[in-house]
């Protein structure tokens, strides 16, 4: 394998991680603060993506990639406030449950709609084509896609970090009992947060349905690398999340470069098994009280 | 804080009341059922990466089912089919069993993955109760693995890559010539790629590379990256399901350019990747584009009853359905052993193609015209199902039907 190559391979890795960030950081989020372990999340990632395909005919690519993910995070606030509002104080093996369930009615509900077999959906005219700097390549698409999602990060980042919301988000992930006593409600912050996540996911399904097929199990197939990543990087922490997406593309990546693809998938579980061996709160988690 | 409300014994007793009323309200209606209708079980994979074919399949059984039903039924019993998500070889093999033992079918019909096929067909044999592969496509399967009670609709790996192979070799890319191949990584994809390069070393070519490609594997830039500094002269692919609908996509994205070809295909998956993406040339065991009557007819049938057209797994379990029905009608039993029987001495069957088939008594390959497809250009394009123009018949209309099969030396089976 040539340097120029090598390279090639380490930064599609990480770029690869970015996909996993936009579906972790919501799942992550919704843990940290709710306690709820959201199965359904690839599931609204899903819905983003298939909204695209109804929606791109009347708005275009841009505009599904506002609309999208709002209509998502919409459909996020109903389910927050109708179902997981009641299970952010019992045992997390209930929202499970009930997230396991959401997540297969949503899948079964987009293959009535819209049949089994994968739907066509490109990438729209202006956003096709390569970039090229010498030996190295790639997709313009990607590059717009990376930008999109970095720009969302950093955002999110933002918010979390420096604003009043973000620290009282900071604070309920803590002590929620502690920030009632303050006498502050985190409901209008649950919803808020779901609403976040949730459309994010869209987000993620919007961006992806070019270049992914897209059918009614594609949340599925997300979902599982997304919680390794959450696992691997920590609970309640932001960059753990973002590091540990990184790696994890990277690790896949690499095993495709050197021709071990075929222990890629196997390649990330040993990953988190290293890292919860050495670290068992994940790379960057912090210690939060009620979930010790 | 705990709010848990524990399950309490009361609630407890009364779920399970609730249970054995509801099982038997279920109950009575299987019981009547029973003496009338004649029950086929049909067992396919609905969900995972190849469910979205397994969705054609049951579409068009249930489309087969109710043409014979509304022309008499088998023996002039009417035509009960019990159809059952496969999801993977283990649930196959007990919902095989559940439906051979419980519901008594007369036989089963469908699968796609090979590894599926293999389980099924075990059940099938230990119960002596005929099974029909409509879409698992390993040479083992008919070769080690082969069995009495295993008939095959779906061609053989040999079958896909040796009509393909033709246009490949007309077109000057075998000889001399490397190839980069991506290969899904279970039992179809190994024994696939097993056979590919048995056909490349027999004609003078060689692999600069392969893959093993997980089955959930979705983005592949990281083997476009490498198949674009290989060179190759052209890329095979041996992937089954949503990869090769992700790859197509990608390969589009990335501006690769060199030849595509593949030895295992299915027209739902080029539907999905779309015009312009969708390039290289393919083996199909039918498409809808047939021009004979009986294609006309079904694909009409088809179109008018789910708003769009059949793809090649539609075929496989339509047609092994009327296969079915056929013989069971002719030899007016739905017995398993006279079927078998029937089969094995050459009964001949309208396959919606030129020529009818039959089933070869040494393997139970069905023996049938196969067909390679190339992508249309995107100009040429005129809708979204037709966008490949295929060659015709292989074999051709003076050449014997086994000559794209595997030949004893390469898959034997005994039937041990």
């Amino acid at each position: 394998m040539t340097l120029v190559l090598f390279l090639q391979q380490v930064l599609n890795g990480l770029l690869d991680g970015v996909y996993y960030l936009l579906i972790a950081l919501g799942l992550s989020l919704i843990f940290s603060l709710g306690g709820i372990v959201n199965l359904a999340h690839g599931a609204f990632y899903a819905i983003g993506a298939y909204l695209t395909l109804v929606m791109s005919p009347y708005v275009g690519f841009g505009g599904s990639l506002i609309l999208s993910p709002v209509a998502v995070a919409l459909l996020g606030v109903v389910i927050e406030r109708l179902l997981f509002r009641r299970f952010y104080r019992s045992d997390p093996i209930l929202s499970l449950l009930l997230t396991f369930g959401l997540a297969m009615v949503a899948e079964q509900a987009l293959r009535m709609i819209f049949g089994a077999p994968p739907l066509s959906y490109s990438i729209p005219q202006a956003l096709r084509g390569q970039i090229f700097l010498g030996d190295f390549v790639y997709s313009y698409y990607r590059t717009v896609l990376l930008l999109i999602a970095i720009g969302c990060v950093a955002a999110l980042w933002v918010l979390l970090h420096r604003t009043a919301f973000g620290r009282v988000v900071r604070a309920g992930v803590q002590n929620p009992d502690m920030v009632g006593a303050l006498g502050i409600s985190l409901e209008p912050y649950m919803a808020a947060v779901a609403a976040l996540g949730i459309g994010l996911a869209g987000l993620a399904g919007v961006l992806l349905a070019p270049i992914y097929a897209v059918h009614p199990a594609m949340g599925a197939e997300i979902i599982t690398p997304a919680f390794v990543v959450v696992v691997i990087g920590g609970l309640g922490s932001f960059w753990g999340v973002v590091l540990a997406a990184l790696l994890v593309g990277l690790v896949k990546g690499m095993m495709a470069a050197v021709g071990y693809s075929a222990g890629s998938t196997a390649a990330i579980y040993l990953l988190m098994l290293l890292v919860l061996l050495f670290r068992p709160r994940g790379l960057l988690g912090e210690r939060i009280t009620r979930f010790e | 804080m705990d709010t848990r409300v524990p399950l309490s014994r009361r609630g407890l007793l009364k779920s399970a009341g609730g249970v054995a009323v509801l099982a038997g309200i279920g109950a009575p209606a299987i019981v009547r059922a029973q003496s009338e209708a004649i029950r086929i079980g049909h067992l396919t994979p609905r969900t995972g990466f190849l469910g979205p074919l397994g969705e054609y399949g049951v579409m068009a059984i249930d489309l087969a089912v109710e043409e014979l039903n509304a022309a008499g039924g088998i023996n002039g019993r009417k035509i009960e089919l019990l159809k059952e998500d496969s999801v993977n070889p283990q649930t196959a093999s007990t919902k095989a069993e559940r439906m051979i033992e419980r519901d008594k079918v007369a036989c089963i019909i469908g699968e796609i993955s090979s590894a599926s096929c293999l389980t099924i067909a075990q059940v099938a044999q230990r119960n002596k109760t005929l099974y029909v592969n409509t879409g698992g496509n390993s040479d083992a399967l008919r070769g080690a693995d082969c069995k009495k009670f295993m008939f095959h609709v779906e061609s053989q790996n040999s079958m896909y890559v040796k009509s393909v192979g033709r246009s490949f070799l007309s077109a000057g890319l075998v000889k001399g010539k490397s190839w980069y191949s991506l290969t899904a990584d279970y039992a179809f994809g190994h024994d696939l790629l097993k056979v590919a390069k048995r056909f490349m070393e027999g004609n003078g070519g060689k692999f600069s590379g392969d893959e093993l490609v997980p089955t959930d594997a979705t983005d592949f830039s990281a083997y476009l990256l490498k198949i674009r500094s290989a060179k190759p002269d052209l890329v095979v692919l041996n992937l089954a399901g949503n990869q090769i609908t992700n790859f197509l996509k990608q390969y589009a994205e990335f501006g690769l350019t060199f030849p595509v070809g593949g030895f295992g295909f299915d027209t739902a998956l080029a539907w999905a990747a779309g015009k312009g993406n969708f390039v290289g040339t393919w083996p199909v065991v039918w498409h809808h584009l047939l021009d004979t009557p009986g294609t006309k007819s079904f694909v009409g049938a088809f179109t008018k009853k789910y708003g769009k057209p059949p793809e090649n797994q539609a075929w496989g379990d339509y047609i092994a359905m009327k296969i079915v029905a056929q013989s069971m009608n002719e030899l007016k039993t739905p017995d398993s052993v006279k079927l078998i029987e029937h089969w094995e001495k050459g009964a001949k069957f309208d396959l919606l193609k030129t020529r009818p088939g039959y089933f070869r008594a040494s393997d139970h390959q069905l023996m049938h015209e196969m067909y390679a497809v190339t992508a249309l250009p995107a100009d040429q394009v005129k809708n979204q199902w037709d966008i490949f123009t295929s060659t015709g018949p292989v074999p051709g209309p003076n050449e014997d039907l086994e000559v794209i099969a595997s030949t004893k030396d390469e898959a034997a089976c005994t039937f041990a």
